[in-house]
């Protein structure tokens, strides 16, 4: 499902977000929204799943314009910084949540719902661990969870704000390449929120940079780190090295 | 070039931190703690049982089971039942709203929650019967139709609400506030609607600390003297709850009476330290 953005805009007090921004996310990309604190990309991203309001523009889901549904009606996925599982929920149950809240005539059986969740943790190489509660799990298998919990609902996109920004380096740089084989895999229409710039160049399809509330440059890592725009863009790419190679097996 | 060389001296003395204070110390401190609940906790709760005790169970008995006491103990009980369950679903309102979302006049709400605890509570209970009273406002109206509030139950369960409005919901602001909402948005995106998220989300989280306010209401409703001697009138058999009629038994000089009595609201009150230790060794396991 593609996703078009028209034209948002959004203040927060005195303080403007995002200034008049446009851009598309093709159908089955994963793109990364990349810059610095502040630019208005975890904005966006809340924007296009609905826990946020637009002051003026629209999003336009397939076409269809979505500007004023509510965020359970989105068919959206969200994947939080700080994975947001429900404490007191087991993971099984964490990840069950999306199905058994379904309105009773659209609601699997409990077996159905039961395959679809191991099927889930399987994908995410944790099903041994269905019976345990968020607190006793590490930090990359609570997101991994997370993620998990996200895909249950079958979601048309796939929105996570700075997944990893809460894990440490080593487990942040696993999940980062787990995260592009998932996607190789699942194909979900996929946007992610991240102040880093390897991690923007080296996951995503394409790249969207962004400054304070505005688009700077749309392209693919390549186009973005060869051929940056903007001075911004080039300044803020200027630190990192990109590298290609093939994996010699 | 050399290695540096590190100590390893002190490593082989017994390991003493900053915050070893000298044994002395320590059980002076103790000590002093001790003596302190003794002397104000202990003591007096153990008198009340051994005076309500004096003259042996029959007259124990006797005295809570007298048709004023009963009165008495029904009223304190109605008083209770409704203003917990009342100010339990305020408290659970006001916290929600002020802990997930912002909105203009947030802190005045706060500051007007905290008001029954700054307010003596004489003076919540003459606020009442400014009121409600003969001389109020309302009370021309209220004699009119011959609705009685002050100087009956209606007025004692009212000034109970007031003065057992913050507990709960005070209980639960900070709690709620730690907890943020991102759980909350969490389930939104997953397809659950409000009152959903509620009850399957917001509710088991706070689950402790609600049991926690519970508790505290219902120890001040039962327990409250003030406000409830105000509007009541000390009506005997009627408009008196358990600690208006302790008093009255008192000033009676009929001691083991007003001590047997007394005793029961001592009993709530180990009742409530009890679920309340219980309730914070849950809450302190959780995290």
């Amino acid at each position: 499902m593609d996703i078009e953005i028209v034209s948002i805009s959004k203040q927060f007090g005195r303080f403007k977000a995002l200034k008049d921004v446009s851009l598309r996310i093709p159908s089955g990309e994963l793109v990364a929204l990349l810059g610095p604190s502040g630019c208005g990309k975890t904005t966006i991203l809340r924007i296009i799943a609905g826990l946020e309001s637009t002051d003026s523009g629209s999003i336009l889901f397939n076409g269809e314009d979505v500007t004023r549904r509510r965020v359970g009606e989105r068919n959206i996925g969200f994947v939080f910084q700080h994975y947001a599982l429900f404490r007191h929920m087991t993971v099984f149950e964490n990840v069950a949540f999306g199905l058994r809240v379904k309105a009773r005539q659209i609601r699997p059986k409990k077996e159905q719902i039961k395959s679809k969740v191991f099927e889930l943790l399987r994908l995410i190489q944790l099903d041994h661990l269905s019976e345990k509660y968020p607190a006793q799990l590490s930090g990359g298998q609570r997101q991994r969870v997370a993620l998990a919990r996200a895909l249950a609902v079958e979601p048309q996109v796939l929105l996570l704000d700075e997944p990893f920004g809460a894990l440490d380096a080593k487990v942040r740089l696993e999940l980062r390449r787990w995260l592009r084989r998932l996607h190789d895999e699942i194909h979900v229409t996929s946007v992610f929120v991240t102040h880093d710039q390897v991690e923007a160049l080296e996951v995503s399809d394409r790249v969207v940079v962004m400054n304070e509330g505005k688009v700077e440059q749309i392209g693919t890592p390549e186009e973005v780190y060869n051929h940056p725009a903007t001075p911004f863009t080039c300044d803020f790419l200027v630190n990192v090295n990109l590298f290609h190679g093939n994996h010699v097996k | 070039m050399q290695p540096a060389r590190i100590s390893t001296i002190g490593s082989q003395r017994p390991h003493r931190t900053r915050m070893d204070e000298p044994w002395a110390a320590r059980w002076l401190m103790i000590g002093t703690a001790l003596l302190f609940l003794g002397l104000f906790l202990l003591i007096p709760l153990a008198a009340v049982f051994s005076q309500a005790m004096e003259k042996g169970l029959a007259v124990y008995l006797s005295a809570i089971s007298e048709p004023d006491a009963i009165s008495a103990i029904q009223l304190t009980v109605l008083a209770a039942a409704i203003s917990v369950p009342l100010n339990l679903i305020f408290g659970i309102m006001a916290a929600w709203a002020i802990a997930k979302f912002e909105f203009p006049g947030k802190s005045m709400i706060i500051t007007l929650i905290d008001l029954p605890f700054t307010v003596s509570p004489i003076i919540s209970g003459m606020v009442y019967v400014l009121i409600f009273g003969l001389q109020g406002w309302i009370g021309p109206w209220l004699y009119a139709h011959d609705i009685k509030i002050i100087f009956a139950a209606p007025g004692v369960i009212l000034a109970t609400i007031f003065v057992t409005f913050p507990f709960i919901a005070r209980e639960l602001i900070p709690l709620m506030e730690s907890q943020g909402r991102e759980e909350e948005e969490a389930a939104l995106t997953l397809g659950a609607g409000g009152l959903q998220t509620f009850f399957r989300v917001t509710l088991p989280n706070i689950k402790w600390g609600l049991l926690y306010g519970v508790i505290l209401c219902n120890a001040r409703a039962m327990g409250e003297f003030g406000a409830v001697s105000v509007v009541s009138g000390h009506i005997r058999g009627s408009t008196n709850t358990i600690p208006l009629h302790v008093e009255i038994l008192y000033n009676e000089y009929n001691f083991v009476a007003a001590f047997a009595v007394a005793s029961l609201l001592a009993m709530l009150a180990l009742v409530t330290l009890a679920v309340k230790s219980l309730v914070g060794w849950k809450m302190r396991e959780e995290t």
